[in-house]
């Protein structure tokens, strides 16, 4: 049960002969060797599975690839360029919001698209965190991740994106 | 790898009930953030599927001429949450999406799917048995309307059959036009969590007069229900403490929750005492009416 998929992976346009039965997850690990998307909880709990199609974040492990023709994915390893970290990853080094790294490419994106959504507007912790609530870190307490979404929201346009 | 035997992709609502009747084992998947789980959890049923994700006709938001709302089973909670509808004439429908899962469930997860779930925690059932929803469905044989107590049939179960599709829900202008309405949601944490209890009411009030309630829930029964005998009690009465009181005493004759993992009946009926009336309290504020 194959089927083949025309798709923009990190900017980069891709045609992928899927399984049907896979998950996007499966399928961007697997076949793109994107490993920054982790399996975590495998129910749509932990979030560490998160990545954004046409812009809208989703957990990949609970959505079929083959929603995915046509689409436009980011994963963590689009983010940064040329060697340049995006203003959300110096704001999670900046802030001490990585500690051991498996939820973070999840909570990088989250906070990606909470910020571009954000930009310029008054926002509350509050906020932050509810719009964090899908993602679970078991190390960091989320206190940094907050801070770190909080110095992205108040720095001015980065230079360097 | 999700357990599929088969997988078909319908273009079209009318595509999709032709594929579920050439395929009698198969159902359909929308967000499938409910499905995909029990699906790769091995559970019996959900083999073969046909695909109406992303389905623009299950899409719309939009008010009809005759002035009803139409709300597709494909809105997901992110575009309800979205919609300038919604905000302005189902504000506790909105409240409802807002509470569900986090933000990467409520872009993909549905409101149709929901409902078609079965399951009494369903937090978008409460508002829509508040503001008498119909549901419209799609057959072989053309469009039928349902309404939401007659979907229900218990837990789990809902009266659509295997090669229906629920289209859409549909809210005359009388049920939401004067009506204001809130929804509340007790759970054991403040996201990412299944309702304890959720709560709903709509209200519509003259001067200092409660003209009608409609106060539904979700997990206060084996579905989700409206508290009639509530309702009908409080129809008329003036806005006083003495009203909610009377709210929070009657509810417990509406209602048949259970013990489960999450809490027990006891805990359940607490809730929805004190809920009825914070709801009811709320949703009558927000119509500007002062309890005195």
């Amino acid at each position: 049960m194959n089927q083949t998929l025309n798709l923009t992976i990190n900017g980069r346009k891709k045609t992928l002969d899927v399984d049907v039965r896979s998950s996007l997850l499966e399928v961007l690990r697997d076949q793109t060797g994107l490993t920054s998307i982790k399996q975590g909880c495998g129910v749509g709990e932990c979030g560490s599975c998160t990545i954004m199609v046409d812009d809208i974040l989703i957990d990949s492990c609970i959505y079929l690839a083959v929603w995915a023709d046509g689409k436009s994915i980011r994963t963590l390893e689009g983010e940064s360029r040329d060697g340049i970290l995006s203003a959300v990853q110096t704001e999670y080094v900046e802030s001490g919001a990585v500690q051991c790294g498996f939820c973070t490419p999840g909570l990088i994106m989250a906070t990606t698209s909470f910020v571009e959504k954000n930009k310029g507007q008054p926002v509350s912790r509050e906020q932050i965190r509810k719009a964090h609530a899908g993602n679970v870190c078991r190390c960091t307490g989320y206190q940094s991740v907050i801070t770190a979404t909080e110095n992205c929201l108040s720095t001015k346009e980065e230079s360097s994106r | 790898m999700f357990p599929l035997e088969s997988y078909e992709k319908a273009e079209s609502v009318q595509d999709a009930i032709r594929l579920l009747s050439d395929n009698p084992q198969a159902k359909p998947i929308a967000g499938g953030t409910d499905l995909l789980i029990r699906l790769r959890d091995g559970k019996k049923g959900f083999g073969h599927l046909v695909d109406i994700h992303d389905l623009d006709e299950l899409k719309q938001c939009e008010l009809n001429a005759d002035g009803s709302l139409l709300i597709g089973s494909g809105v997901t909670y992110t575009a309800a949450i979205a919609s300038d509808i919604i905000k302005k004439h189902l504000p506790h429908l909105r409240v409802a999406a807002q509470s569900v899962g986090g933000p990467q469930v409520r872009n993909v997860a549905t409101i149709g799917g929901n409902i078609c779930n079965g399951v009494t925690s369903a937090d978008s059932a409460a508002p829509l048995f508040a503001s008498d929803a119909k549901l419209i469905i799609q057959g072989p044989e053309g469009r039928r309307e349902s309404t939401m107590p007659d979907f229900y049939l218990g837990p789990g179960q809902v009266a659509l059959e295997q090669n229906e599709i629920l289209v859409a829900f549909l809210i005359s202008r009388e049920n939401y036009a004067e009506y204001t309405g809130d929804y509340f949601k007790y759970a054991m944490r403040n996201a990412m969590d299944i309702a304890t209890i959720g709560c709903a009411a709509t209200c519509r009030i003259e001067g200092n007069i409660l003209q009608d309630l409609r106060l539904a829930f979700g997990v206060a029964a084996p579905t989700p229900i409206r508290c009639h005998k509530t309702e009908a009690i409080v129809r008329g009465a003036t806005l006083t403490e003495q009203l909610l009181q009377k709210i929070g005493l009657s509810v417990e004759e509406d209602v048949n929750p259970r013990t489960s993992w999450r809490a027990s009946r006891e805990f359940r009926i607490h809730l929805i005492k004190e809920l009825s009336q914070q709801v009811v309290r709320s949703a009558i504020e927000k119509a500007g009416g002062i309890i005195q």
